[in-house]
């Protein structure tokens, strides 16, 4: 895990890669994060990946998340993990949502990685079935485990939970005698 | 003319040694050919059962109902257990389960069916051959359970017949055997009505809120099911 300085520091050598990459770093209850710029994502997992003395090779887990009703309100994270010393970083990418105010059906984009890590090709998938966040240049961008004619992107906050309503005791009031 | 019934022969045990070798006697004669008349008839009655063909086909295939191999989530451990030593489905003739559907008679719906497994689950309930028969196991496969979302089908009735819900997340190994009994009972062409009709308790129902007594109307329909049953 780098420390405080030791992320700051990273955060400036991205940002000479590519300048304004990095938008803000946190560092909260031992854990470091980067917040970057969605377009420039694969810029810094690839410094973060080949940089000597940085080396973080493995992508423990690529997931999105829905912080309606925030903005930006999406965000896809990716938990890298250093295997010879043990040390994790965590890249989150904020996304704004397209379709926000406007009624339309644009979904929000940022480029994939599957080619720096290949394992991130079923997690994208994931992501996109369920929140619908597009990943550009990913080989095979289509549904994993909803049905493929599935419309909706249920794991958004405003989809609807589904189900049916139960009836108990408490309700009965509202559906009499309903044990006939 | 007149016509007198009586019954010949009953199927009482034997009560002593002597009415033992009385009925030994009598069924030698009957090899040898030498039993006649009366006799004769009386010796056939006590010892034929007249029955349909239909409740004597219903009564083979209520015990042996071949369930299907097919195990959904967790439950099918429950139903797995219902097949060993412990509690041992084969008491009632039912041990063998079929890897094919079309081989299978019943299928035990052990688990909440996702929308993605709804079609599977409804093909292989097709490929099974008439007359077949569906367990829905637990909760969620009766009514979605604790699964109130979008991913899983809120009760399994909704897109196929089931003729046995059994209740309980998961039910225990004794329920869906008593699930089964019950269903071996339907086959039989004898649904039973519940412990209130049998026990003529009707009008005893406790209410955790509300009318304390059950309406005329309901007491009436309660009363013609038992006459009909």
């Amino acid at each position: 895990m780098p420390d405080a300085p030791g992320l700051e520091l990273i955060a400036e050598s991205i940002n000479e890669v590519r300048d304004g990459t990095v938008v803000e770093t946190s560092f909260e209850h031992d854990r470091a994060a980067l917040i970057v710029d969605p377009e420039g994502v694969t810029d810094a997992l690839r410094w973060l990946r080949e940089t000597e003395g940085q080396s973080y090779t493995f992508l423990s887990s690529l997931h999105a998340a829905d912080y309606l009703p925030a903005t930006p309100r999406f965000a896809v994270h990716y938990e890298l993990l250093c295997r010879d010393r043990v040390e994790r970083i965590r890249v989150k990418a904020l996304l704004d949502d397209p379709a926000a105010g406007n009624g339309s059906d644009a979904l929000p984009e940022l480029p994939s990685c599957v080619e720096l890590f290949p394992t991130a090709e079923f997690q994208e998938r994931e992501a996109y079935d369920f929140f619908g966040i597009v990943f550009r240049g990913h080989p095979d961008l289509r549904r994993i485990l909803m049905p493929e004619d599935y419309v909706g992107w249920p794991q958004r906050r405003d989809f609807p939970i589904g189900g049916e309503p139960v009836l108990y005791t408490h309700n009965e009031v509202e559906a009499p005698r309903w044990f006939e | 003319m007149e016509i007198e019934r009586r019954s010949l022969g009953s199927l009482e045990q034997p009560k002593n040694a002597e009415e033992f070798r009385a009925k030994q006697l009598k069924a030698r004669d009957m090899l040898l050919g030498d039993l006649e008349g009366r006799d004769l008839e009386q010796y056939v009655e006590e010892r034929v059962m007249t029955t349909t063909l239909e409740r004597a086909l219903n009564w083979g295939r209520a015990n042996s109902l071949f369930p299907m191999t097919f195990g959904l989530a967790c439950c099918a451990i429950e139903m797995i257990s219902m097949v060993t030593a412990r509690y041992d489905i084969s008491r009632f003739g039912s041990e063998a389960f079929r890897a094919s559907p079309r081989q299978a008679d019943m299928i035990i719906l052990s688990g909440r069916v996702a929308t993605k497994m709804a079609p599977v689950v409804r093909r292989v309930y097709d490929q099974m051959l008439e007359p077949r028969w569906v367990i829905a196991m637990g909760a969620c496969s009766s009514s979605g359970g604790m699964f109130a979302n979008y991913a899983v089908v809120q009760g399994a009735d909704k897109f196929m017949p089931v003729d046995v819900h059994i209740p309980g997340c998961p039910p225990r190994a004794e329920s869906l055997l008593h699930g089964f009994n019950k269903l071996q009972r339907l086959v039989q062409g004898r649904p039973d009505l519940g412990w209130r009709q049998r026990y003529n308790a009707i009008g005893t129902e406790e209410w955790a809120r509300g009318e304390t007594k059950p309406t005329p109307e309901a007491l009436e329909r309660a009363a013609k099911a038992v006459e009909n049953a």
